[in-house]
């Protein structure tokens, strides 16, 4: 029995290296490999969620989002989400206040403290808007800007930055690198927030964050500042930005990095050759 | 070419032949410069690596020079407004903005090399301040600015506040936001000096802050009148150093009468050009790599903005740390229709003034408080001076905290905590952290001289347990060689002053008594504890009541003689 398998296999070993060898060309698995990316971008391409979708909410949505909040907001906002004890109400924040907290990961809190803190999101694209969906419903508020009105290659980077400097870099540093508050609340560094996220942070002022309305900050206005911000990401033109946080860090890297340097060059001259 | 100068005049008549000769012949005999040359080059200096600490300050400053040189080039220092019109960088496109900061853009964005130049000034700048500290530290923690050395010692303080000035005017010339908001800061700290402040500031800035003059002052003392300064100060700093010869740290064979270690040239010669090399190497290198004060991330000045992180260089961070824990509440009066600003006051110009003050005076009380007027050529290890060594820690440590408390924005967000109680935190660190460092250092240092005595007395810890024949171990000790014995035997222990009698012979009571007193009161203060050098007789002693010698010679001549005499380690 195992004699046979044994000698049937090496048969079909033969014959398929044999066609192996025929059919294998240099170039085949550069092209196979060409096929499978372009396969694997089209399905992702046709199946990818349209972000554009706070304008489509269905009814079946919102009592979904319905669901989902009186599961996991409810116990501090109130079945209704009308807020209780030192926390607000969600009627009329709108569907970019939510967008925002939820999508960050801010709510649900993961804790209390002196501010909520950003985390891996907990509720998928959907759930997120349906929870947003099931907010707006409850009152009239700022909506989830649209992918062009966030589109960073769209503004003015030069006008973002003189607006930035004016009425956000107290906070968040000159280039958004982040800063102090008052007891243990921070201005999140901007590096890694999403234009959207930027965007609706201006609109609905999270936490100690003042609200930028239309009339105070036009929408293309905050376009160029998102537009600003994001060119910060592509880093300095002198080298490392070293965080980007000023004459501290420059300073720390002067003592670690060139003193640190020079007294040991110091001390190789110094040592005795004997 | 200076060694070959003295090698053909002391090989007197023969005619030069080599190039270099000639060259040197023919200089020589027009200006009789090989006599000094030849002076110099034997000149004998000692060797040790922190000596090479002020060294660094001065290629730094050369570098400084040198950088500094090409950006007056291309730098504009004028107030006029302007449209930047340069492509780059894209946040500044089309912006209002004063000359000044639109050629520090210029020169970075489309002068060649003018970025790397900014940035290589610019951390030379950081460097230089740097190392000039390090070495002060030096200077101080080893008592090198005994007699003769207190004149050097001031120009040396004085070549730090040059250094801070320096600093300072370069820091603010190309009118960002960054340095605006130290300008304002400074115009507060003027102001805030009672009756004169608001003339004063009105006199620096030629009417109200910002106004149009300050850039093209700043340029003016920047590159002209600091620079100038230095440079004469640098001269008289090197000048002394040579006259006075270097010091040289304690160890068999060195005294106050001689100089040990190597001629100028060839060694000091080839070892300080190649530390040149090192240290530009290492300053263009981190111009290369590392951005520094990017200014156009910060924009042009407007008084409005600030952003957040905004701090002056480390070395004037610990006044921007005194001026953000001062309690701004209450600490403001006024007085007959003037305002005595303390807040402002007491941590930006009572502070320093401590600390420079303490930095001037120090080397004059010292020796008034060891009633010491003789010349000092071997340095102190700093374990023999605990209170000086102590008071150094001390203040040192307030500088640091009140560098720490000037980044405490920064350590709040890097580390999660509370800037209230960051704040609080270092208010109370102020005061107890210097004299908590102080008390320590000055018993490490005492701890450390008692080790000393113990390793004189006793010798080394061998690790060799010995057993005798009636059952008892020993450990055996090796003895210090001369040179170890020296190094820690050979310092000196100044006791408190001692003064004489309230009254004299005759019941009177004596003029300058009180005085007398309290300089003595000081004196307790800095050798009352005091742990005396071991003396030869001592040596002696330890050493015939021990067997320890005969123990490390052989371990038979001992086990024969006895255990009954030898020591027990306690």
């Amino acid at each position: 029995m195992t004699q046979k398998l044994k000698h049937s296999q090496r048969d079909e070993d033969i014959f398929v290296k044999a066609l192996a060898a025929r059919r294998h060309h240099r170039l085949a698995p550069v092209v196979l490999l060409l096929l499978a990316l372009l396969t694997t971008g089209g399905i992702y391409a046709a199946l990818a969620p349209s972000t554009a979708k706070a304008e489509t909410v269905s009814t079946a949505d919102i009592e979904t989002g319905k669901k989902l909040f009186q599961a996991n907001c409810a116990t501090c906002h109130g079945p209704d989400a009308e807020g209780t004890d030192g926390v607000p109400s969600l009627v009329g924040v709108g569907a970019a206040a939510v967008d925002f907290q939820v999508s960050t990961g801010r709510m649900p809190m993961q804790m209390t403290g002196p501010q909520a803190q950003a985390k891996p999101a907990q509720f998928n694209e959907e759930q997120t808007a349906a929870l947003a969906g099931y907010v707006a419903s409850l009152g009239a508020g700022p909506a989830i800007p649209t992918d062009e009105q966030v589109d960073p290659a769209l503004g003015d980077a030069s006008n973002g930055m003189a607006l930035f400097r004016t009425n956000c870099a107290m906070c968040h540093n000159a280039v958004g690198a982040g800063g102090a508050l008052s007891e243990g609340k921070f201005a999140p560094a901007l590096w890694e927030t999403s234009p959207r996220n930027i965007y609706q942070a201006m609109l609905t002022g999270p936490q100690s964050m003042p609200v930028f309305n239309d009339a105070n900050i036009t929408p293309d206005e905050k376009r160029d500042i998102v537009s600003f911000l994001v060119e910060q990401r592509e880093g300095s033109a002198g080298g490392n930005a070293l965080g980007a946080l000023g004459p501290v860090s420059e300073g720390l890297w002067a003592f670690a990095i060139g003193l640190g340097l020079l007294i040991g060059a110091a001390v190789w001259i110094g040592a005795k050759s004997s | 070419m200076s060694t070959a100068t003295h090698d053909t005049k002391r090989e007197a008549p023969a005619e030069p032949t080599t190039p270099v000769g000639k060259a040197a012949d023919y200089l020589d005999q027009r200006t009789t410069i090989g006599v000094l040359v030849k002076e110099f080059a034997r000149k004998v200096f000692p060797d040790h690596w922190s000596f090479m600490l002020g060294e660094i300050a001065l290629f730094s400053f050369v570098v400084l020079i040198a950088s500094g040189f090409f950006l007056t080039m291309f730098f504009e220092p004028s107030m006029a407004l302007t449209t930047y019109e340069g492509e780059h960088p894209a946040n500044m496109h089309g912006q209002l903005m004063s000359v000044a900061f639109s050629s520090t853009l210029e020169m970075s964005f489309e002068v060649r090399g003018g970025l790397l130049m900014r940035q290589i000034h610019h951390w030379s700048a950081l460097i230089f301040m740097a190392s000039i500290v390090v070495h002060m530290m030096r200077v101080f923690f080893t008592g090198a600015f005994r007699k003769p050395r207190e004149i050097n010692w001031i120009v040396g303080i004085l070549l730090m506040i040059l250094g801070l000035g320096a600093g300072f005017t370069g820091y603010s010339l190309p009118d960002d936001v960054l340095s605006g908001n130290g300008l304002r800061i400074t115009d507060g700290v003027v102001k805030s000096i009672p009756l004169i402040g608001s003339p004063l500031s009105y006199f620096i800035f030629g009417g109200e802050f910002p106004g149009h003059h300050i850039v093209p002052r700043l340029f003016t003392l920047h590159i002209f009148v600091i620079p100038g300064l230095l440079l004469a100060l640098i001269a008289l700093h090197l000048f002394l150093m040579v006259l006075q010869k270097h010091t040289q740290y304690p160890g068999g064979g060195r005294t106050d009468k001689n100089v040990v270690g190597y001629p100028a040239a060839p060694v000091y010669v080839a070892k300080m050009t190649g530390n040149f090399f090192i240290i530009a190497g290492v300053l263009t290198l981190m111009g290369a790599t590392m951005s520094i004060n990017n200014v156009w991330n910060y924009g042009p000045f407007d008084p409005s903005p600030v952003s957040a992180g905004a701090q002056p260089d480390w070395y004037m961070l610990f006044l921007e740390g005194s001026l953000r824990l001062m309690p701004g509440q209450g600490t403001e009066w006024v007085i007959f229709g003037y305002t005595l600003p303390l807040n402002v006051l007491v941590p930006a110009v009572v502070i320093p003034g401590i600390l420079f003050t303490f930095l001037i005076v120090y080397p004059f009380l010292e020796a008034r408080v060891t009633g010491d007027k003789r010349e000092h050529h071997v340095l102190d290890r700093p374990r023999n001076k605990p209170a000086r060594t102590g008071l150094g820690v001390g203040f040192l440590a307030a500088f640091i905290i009140l560098a720490l408390a000037g980044s405490n924005d920064l350590i709040a967000t890097h580390f999660g905590l509370s800037i209230n109680s960051i704040t609080w935190v270092f208010r109370i660190l102020f005061f107890v952290g210097p004299v908590f460092a102080y008390y320590i250092t000055k018993r490490i240092c005492l701890g450390l001289q008692r080790k000393d005595r113990e390793l004189v007395l006793h010798g080394h810890e061998s690790g060799r347990i010995v057993r005798f024949a009636n059952g008892e171990y020993i450990e055996v000790h090796t003895p210090l060689d001369e040179q170890e014995r020296w190094l820690r035997v050979n310092y000196e222990a100044p006791a408190p002053l001692e003064i004489a009698p309230k009254t004299d012979a005759r019941g009177v009571k004596r003029k300058g008594y009180a005085s007398d007193k309290r300089w003595q009161g000081l004196s307790r203060f800095f050798y009352e504890d005091r742990v005396a050098p071991v003396s030869p007789a001592e040596v002696e002693a330890a050493h015939s009541h021990g067997e320890h010698d005969q123990l490390d010679g052989s371990e038979r001549q001992a086990v024969e003689a006895g255990a009954g005499s030898t020591s027990r380690e306690h």
